[in-house]
């Protein structure tokens, strides 16, 4: 378990440890990803952190033709597209991530509702690398 | 209770500058082209000395021009220092909520005469820029690092909308075509083209290159032609998406008691709301606008109508799944049946919800910071009979604003009405 943190970036120190973490509200329970310390259901202070398992499905998606930048120089572009999706993980909440190892060729054949696990993506120059959070199917 | 405005506000005046790409342009010129058409449209005209606040929507010229504080510059520029300036930003819907500022001042009583502002300069940049400044309008912690565009976000918000209601995606290629008609009658709007007319233009192209002559049997058939209208972020392709544009727009707001002083057909800002939300992962709906949908609530509430007064809307189509979300978002349509009215033709000029006469963000453009006001503009024309080959007949009599921030962290919504 990593130390508990409730600000922002702690989130990503936790990917760099391969855990994917987020909050729980003490008072009503609600969990919220990435972690916060107020809860924006009954606006509690009192959160603590909790892990994912990292199992969920996929909520929604499409596939980028056109990247930004950073994708750009991650090697994506028009012949090599990639899926960007919402995923819903099984505790409840949902996040954004990139969703890696489908065949793109068809995004109508990708599946709303699919099980996905979480894995991590490494971008960025040799000197700059960072570990950034992604889905596979499960 | 009812949130109704301390009192009456009232546009008097409207201009706007050609909306495209002008790489000999600052944003400033741009404005001051809208300000000169502004004064034009004023009736019985005005002293600038009466403008007692400077109201602009702009979303990043720090980005598109290197250059902040931007609105200061800007009111120098038409001569109104030093009257209170400031620029608003919240992304796309900048424009929409210098406007809401502008009628709240009005409507406290600290002003009477305000000049609401939009602009933004954009095609100084690459492409690959532009998507990366666009890309701060999101989450740049949690959401862009997933690989997220703006394309890519509404493009996932029409994949969940099209398979949650089965929706046939003919209908988000139909709005495109609905828009750039409407955009063909526009004389400020990026694309005068209808969707034939862009066709006609590439075959004339490919013919004068000694080029094979595509073949299309039809719009929808060159809509469907990956060549002709790459995928942007499935299942957007290109023209789905509004462009990247420079443009300015203006308007002359004042309390309503000074309205007749002005002109005699001033239109009237009887409704206004504005809503905010997180990122889009963590919203409940993802293939709808929840924030459009709470801002229409407040606005309908103070105009005290509902979505069937309103005889026509200018909504924030920044994508053509965008429309369809707004139609439902607005109360136009129930859930689920905005595709099937577009598909219906339900949303042109002579449906049954007249939707972006202007020709949208699609066809007119979408120079971020302008698109809110730039709504007001064509508010004004439908109003008062002044909007040429695209008028609704009969001449509508209550019209609606809908300006989106984002993917939905921000939506404002206005209501307006002529009484001559």
């Amino acid at each position: 378990m990593a130390e508990c943190n409730l600000e922002s970036k702690a989130f990503y120190n936790a990917i760099h440890q391969d855990v994917l973490i987020g909050s729980r509200c003490k008072d009503c329970g609600h969990v919220s990803i990435p972690q916060r310390l107020i809860c924006r259901v009954c606006h509690s202070d009192q959160a603590e952190q909790i892990e994912f398992s990292g199992f969920g499905t996929l909520a929604t998606f499409t596939v980028i033709y056109v990247p930004p930048t950073e994708m750009v120089e991650a090697g994506y572009n028009a012949k090599n597209p990639y899926c960007v999706g919402i995923v819903a993980l099984e505790e409840g909440p949902r996040i954004s991530a990139q969703i890696v190892g489908l065949d793109l060729a068809d995004p109508g054949k990708i599946k709303i509702g699919m099980p996905v696990r979480k894995t991590v993506v490494e971008r960025g120059p040799e000197d700059k690398r960072k570990k950034v959070l992604a889905f596979e199917p499960a | 209770m009812t949130k109704k405005l301390s009192r009456g506000v009232a546009v008097v005046g409207v201009g706007m500058s050609k909306f495209g790409a002008f790489p000999e342009k600052h944003s400033r010129d741009l404005f001051v082209e809208a300000y000169q058409e502004l004064k034009q449209s004023v009736q019985n005209g005005f002293d600038p000395k009466e403008i007692e606040a400077f109201y602009m929507g702009n979303f990043s010229s720090d980005h598109f021009e290197n250059q902040a504080h931007l609105a200061p510059i800007v009111a120098s520029w038409v001569g109104l220092s030093p009257v209170a300036s400031m620029r608003i930003e919240d992304a796309c819907a900048s424009g929409g909520v210098a406007l809401r500022q502008a009628v709240l001042a009005i409507a406290s009583g600290q002003c009477d005469v305000v000049l609401v502002g939009g602009l933004e300069k954009m095609t100084d940049l690459s492409a690959a820029r532009v998507t990366d400044a666009l890309a701060l309008a999101a989450d740049t912690m949690f959401e862009v690092p997933a690989g997220f565009t703006f394309p890519g976000f509404y493009a996932s918000m029409a994949t969940a909308y099209l398979d949650q209601y089965h929706a046939d995606p003919d209908a988000l290629l139909k709005v495109g075509i609905k828009n750039h008609e409407n955009g063909a009658l526009n004389e400020k709007a990026q694309f005068g083209q209808r969707i034939s007319d862009v066709m006609a233009s590439k075959k004339a192209k490919a013919a004068q290159k000694g080029l094979p002559i595509p073949e299309w049997a039809d719009e929808m058939d060159f809509m469907k032609d990956p060549k002709a209208n790459p995928m942007i972020a499935w299942p957007l392709r290109l023209f789905d998406c509004s462009p990247v544009s420079d443009g300015a727009a203006a308007v002359l707001l004042v309390s309503e008691e000074l309205a007749q002083k002005y002109t005699d057909h001033p239109i009237y800002i009887i409704g206004a709301g504005q809503a905010s939300d997180g990122a889009l992962a963590e919203r409940d709906s993802l293939s709808s606008v929840p924030s459009a949908a709470h801002a229409a609530a407040q606005a309908y509430e103070m105009a005290g109508l509902t979505p069937d007064d309103i005889d026509f809307a200018e909504v924030h189509d920044c994508f053509t799944i965008a429309e369809v979300m707004a139609t439902e978002d607005l109360g136009f349509f129930p859930r689920g049946e905005g595709w099937k009215a577009a598909m219906a033709g339900e949303t042109a000029r002579d449906g049954k919800h007249p939707v972006n006469t202007s020709g949208g963000l699609k066809a007119k453009g979408h120079p971020v910071g302008a698109s809110g006001v730039a709504q007001v503009v064509e508010m004004w024309k439908q109003l008062n009979g002044l909007a040429g080959g695209r008028q609704l007949t009969p001449r509508p009599t209550v019209g609606l604003t809908h300006n989106v921030g984002g993917t939905g962290q921000t939506c404002v919504v206005h209501i307006f009405e002529r009484r001559s």
